[in-house]
């Protein structure tokens, strides 16, 4: 992928973050403060506005996740900002990045949430998407996929993990201090995480 | 002197506990707060965390408090991009303020005040 098809990925995963907007903020008001369609929505919207006229995947990717983090407001705002600033440092100078390198930047990105966050899998975070994402990735790598179809795998395996957080009780975030009243919902920021997973998969394949 | 920021999502809290700690802390020290998202909002800005950091900032460096989430997370991102020296020190808001305050203001050195705050974690109230 080269940088402007990364750039229409940012474009991608904010139209998508936007539509499902409702649908996000609905998830967060019954297990936290009810805000993050709204806030990713801003978010994102301030990344398309940031990204540069042209250049390299990872200035893209940087320019994104700065703005995102000054932008969000909430905690996703610095979780996304990293993950695609890691991610984008992680591309280094390359013009063209091939599915090796997209799947190194994905490692970078959940590394990134998780350093900052703290969050292990099964603690009802972003991270149950992100981690199992990361993993079908690097297996459909190794198994000869190439970057469109691993993209895929990571996309199909970031929505499994999100639908799995709903019995989960939450460790970390807001949705920690309920307690067993966590059990029972969807994680609003696994569920956007597996949204933006999916414009990946989407714009790797052409489809955007 | 190490300065002190305090980072809240809330504009009037933020104000608030670097009031408490500036008059009730032992001696004089420098609080600047973060308080609410950019827009007087409530949320974190990392602009404002960024500004105050530089305001507290004579050289000494500087001890971040932040109240939950996204002050944190914000708190750590600056962290790891400042320029000058800046520790987020794990200490609850106002007690660790008031610690932080207090020792800052005796000059000591910033690992000082960074455990002066974090002391506050162990004065049970029960």
């Amino acid at each position: 992928m080269n940088g402007p098809e990364i750039a229409e990925f940012v474009r991608r995963a904010a139209a998508s973050v936007t539509t499902e907007a409702e649908r996000l903020t609905r998830l967060d008001a019954a297990i936290g403060d009810g805000d993050h369609g709204l806030n990713l929505s801003r978010g994102f919207a301030a990344a398309v506005g940031a990204l540069p006229a042209g250049g390299p995947p990872g200035k893209v990717l940087i320019a994104a996740g700065r703005a995102i983090v000054s932008k969000t407001g909430g905690a996703s705002g610095p979780l996304y900002g990293t993950a695609l600033r890691r991610a984008g440092k992680a591309c280094g100078d390359a013009d063209d990045i091939d599915a090796a390198l997209l799947g190194a930047a994905l490692r970078a990105a959940l590394e990134g949430v998780q350093e900052l966050g703290q969050a292990a899998e099964g603690d009802k975070t972003m991270v149950d998407a992100l981690a199992p994402a990361v993993r079908a990735y690097d297996e459909a790598l190794a198994g000869g996929n190439g970057l469109a179809d691993c993209a895929r795998a990571a996309a199909e395996a970031g929505r499994e993990g999100a639908d799995a957080t709903v019995p989960m009780q939450a460790r970390k975030g807001r949705a920690s201090y309920l307690g067993p009243r966590s059990v029972g919902h969807l994680d609003p920021g696994a569920a956007s995480t597996a949204l933006i997973l999916a414009a990946l998969a989407d714009v790797a394949e052409g489809r955007a | 002197m190490v300065g002190i920021v305090i980072i809240s999502h809330s504009r009037t809290l933020a104000e608030g506990a670097a009031e408490v700690a500036r008059t009730m802390g032992v001696g004089k020290a420098v609080v600047e707060t973060a308080g609410g998202d950019a827009d007087g909002g409530l949320g974190t800005s990392l602009d404002l965390v960024e500004r105050a950091a530089r305001a507290a900032d004579d050289g000494d460096g500087v001890v971040l408090l932040a109240d939950l989430g996204s002050s944190v997370l914000s708190a750590k991102l600056y962290v790891e991009d400042a320029d000058g020296v800046a520790v987020l020190a794990d200490a609850p808001l106002v007690e660790g303020a008031v610690a932080a305050a207090s020792m800052a203001a005796t000059g000591a050195p910033l690992d000082a005040v960074v455990a002066a705050a974090e002391s506050a974690r162990d004065h049970r109230k029960t």
